[in-house]
């Protein structure tokens, strides 16, 4: 499902070269939840974005889903984000000046689906996070928890076959945080949707099926 | 994704509310003042009555007689007009008459301004002026040169009083007496065929002289029987120009006349009758230009105001693409935004042209014209709050949809 080969990448500026990831070989099969730790600044969130597309590496190879992504261009890249990837981030992301039912839309106004059926598809997302009685509230109105709970719903909305999530408990009480794990578990086995989930929780970690360790850019574990 | 797209254009504007002033007040200030230039544009030069069949309609209304020492640009003589103006095959009605000079006359010892043309029977023809009272003078009283008139109703009031007819009265102008056949509302100063206070059959002038002049005070507008018959009205009197009889020709001796629309008119005023290039396409573009300079200070502001907003938007923008969103589609978003800000200053605009058009009819700035937005006007203020939206959307939009998604994220993290 996921495949990274002597993945590095550097960031460079002017006067510095900063290796934020090296060497990393990972193979991640589908219907896997695997957690990704470290200390901060070891390059979590940076392989995260590599296996999300946000970011390309500067060398080694990337496949998702079977298909080398190196040579995508924008509206490639776009169309798999859109179809096959559902983001969670820590700070949740949400569009403040729309409501909940509108947020949870986004990744379906990219697909060519119209009015009604999204906001069915939309609905359907909430039921599933147990936030169908707040479609009309705006982000604000909303706790952290219920906020990331809307940010669940759509990242799931477009049923993608992966989920990555970027310390999706990283803002909340623990009490939250076992909610938001309940729902990710309750995703990765019904629907068998893979998960890629950051976190610098062990005790979040353990419920995963498996802990890749990363330390200074490199994998360790 | 129109609708959510308009949905969030609605949202952005609400949110920074003082943003949204500033970015208006410019947008509404520029489309404001273009408006009701165009609406002054518009009023001088569109058909409307008593010109209302000027979309057939050509006229001469100056030449140029040039030799080696120099020459003169005037309006034609009478003497031209009848030589080579008159007669054109496809001319379905030509009229000759003379421009409407400022004039002085007394009435029961008042000193009343005014303006005075001289015109034949086709010019009411040509000219369809709707009459208050009576009707037009004849050709036959121009032939007989019978000393009548046509008078606005502004006119009127000022010689006989308010609502009092005036069919039948008299009055004295340039020392002679005429009697009122005709009364028709006041036409703007801004109509050149169709403007004057007072108007006597042609033949009345003093004296005949005017009669063999090549240049002096008159113009002709020649009707066609449509717009197609143009171009042969125009090859036809550009093929009788070739034979004009100079006073003291010689191999530089030229002259340069043509049957022009209103707007042409305008164009060979204003860029010079001896331009040979195409003098209205210059007008155009001189106004274009005019325009463009007047917008580009508010696009400047907006575009600067946009740009400032691309950090506010960071997150939104890293999330539509991290679901998908390519760069190409945002940027439509983020005009669509643009174009929704403009079209809302477009329409604040038009009402505040409204209101400033209808201050300057009230207060006749310009004699007898009444200044209105309608909807031709409305569709190029329309078109034009579009196109500046569009204008100072781009760059902004496309910058936006540039943004590394990481550093969106990252830029819009709380």
């Amino acid at each position: 499902m996921i495949r990274l080969e002597n993945v590095n990448k550097v960031y460079r500026t002017e006067r510095v070269e900063t290796l934020a990831l090296e060497n990393i070989n990972l193979d991640i099969a589908p219907g896997e939840f695997v957690s990704i730790m470290g200390p901060s600044g070891c390059g979590k969130s940076t392989l995260l974005n590599l296996i999300g597309l946000l970011d390309a590496p500067s060398s080694g190879a990337l496949a998702l889903d079977g298909a080398k992504v190196a040579t995508w261009r924008d509206k490639e890249l776009a169309r798999f984000r859109n179809e096959k990837l559902g983001f969670v981030f820590q700070s949740f992301h949400l569009v403040p000046d729309l409501k909940v039912i509108d947020n949870v839309e986004i990744p379906l106004l990219y697909r060519a689906k119209n009015g009604t059926p999204r906001r069915k598809a939309a609905q359907l997302a909430l039921d599933r996070v147990g936030l169908a009685s707040r479609v009309h509230h705006f982000p604000t109105q909303l706790s952290g928890g219920q906020q990331q709970r809307v940010a669940i719903a759509r990242a799931i909305v477009g049923k993608p076959r992966i989920l990555l999530a970027d310390e999706p408990t990283g803002n909340l009480d623990s009490a939250m945080g076992d909610e938001i794990m309940d729902i990710l578990h309750d995703l990765n086995k019904k629907d068998g949707t893979t998960i890629v989930m950051v976190t610098h929780d062990d005790r979040f970690a353990r419920r995963t099926d498996r802990i890749v360790r990363l330390f200074d850019g490199r994998q360790v574990a | 994704m129109l609708r959510n797209y308009l949905k969030v254009a609605f949202k952005v504007l609400r949110r920074r509310k003082f943003f949204t002033f500033i970015s208006l007040f410019g947008i509404t200030l520029t489309l404001a003042v273009l408006m009701v230039a165009t609406a002054m544009l518009d009023n001088s030069f569109a058909a409307m009555q008593p010109e209302s069949r000027f979309d057939r309609v050509l006229g001469v209304y100056v030449i140029g007689i040039y030799g080696p020492t120099g020459g003169t640009t005037s309006p034609p003589g009478y003497g031209f007009l009848e030589k080579y103006v008159r007669g054109l095959a496809d001319a379905e009605a030509t009229s000759f008459f003379t421009g409407a000079p400022p004039m002085v006359m007394y009435h029961d010892r008042q000193k009343i301004e005014t303006h005075l043309r001289r015109t034949d029977g086709a010019y009411w023809q040509i000219l369809d002026f709707k009459f208050l009272e009576g009707g037009p003078f004849t050709e036959a009283d121009n032939q007989n040169a019978n000393h009548v008139a046509v008078i606005t109703d502004d006119m009127r009031e000022r010689l006989y009083g308010r609502n009092v007819p005036a069919l039948g009265k008299t009055f004295v102008i340039d020392g002679q007496r005429f009697r009122v056949v005709g009364v028709v509302p006041a036409v703007p100063i801004t109509r050149r065929v169709g403007f004057s206070e007072i108007w006597a059959p042609l033949r009345t002038a003093k004296g005949s002289e005017y009669q063999k002049s090549m240049i002096g005070n008159f113009n002709a507008v020649v009707m066609a029987r449509s717009k197609a018959d143009f171009p042969a009205l125009r090859r036809e009197f550009a093929q009788r120009l070739t034979k004009f009889e100079f006073d003291d020709p010689s191999p530089e001796s030229r002259v340069v006349a043509g049957l022009d629309t209103l707007f042409e008119a305008a164009a060979r005023n204003i860029i010079g009758n001896q331009v040979d290039t195409d003098r209205p396409m210059m007008l155009r573009i001189v106004l274009l230009a005019v325009a463009l300079l007047f917008i580009t200070l508010p696009t400047v502001n907006l575009v600067s105001i946009n740009l400032s907003r691309i950090m506010e938007r960071a997150s939104e923008i890293g999330v539509r693409k991290a679901f998908g969103a390519s760069s190409r589609s945002l940027v439509g978003q983020f005009v669509m935004e643009n174009v929704v800000l403009t079209v809302i200053g477009g329409a604040i605009a038009f009402a505040v042209a409204t209101w400033v058009l209808s201050i300057i009819s009230n207060a006749q700035f310009i004699p007898y014209a009444i200044f209105e937005v309608n909807a031709r006007i409305f569709g190029y203020g329309m078109l034009l709050a579009a196109f500046f939206g569009i204008v100072s959307g781009v760059y902004p939009a496309w910058r936006m949809s540039r943004m590394h998604p990481v550093n969106a994220l990252k830029g819009g993290a709380q």
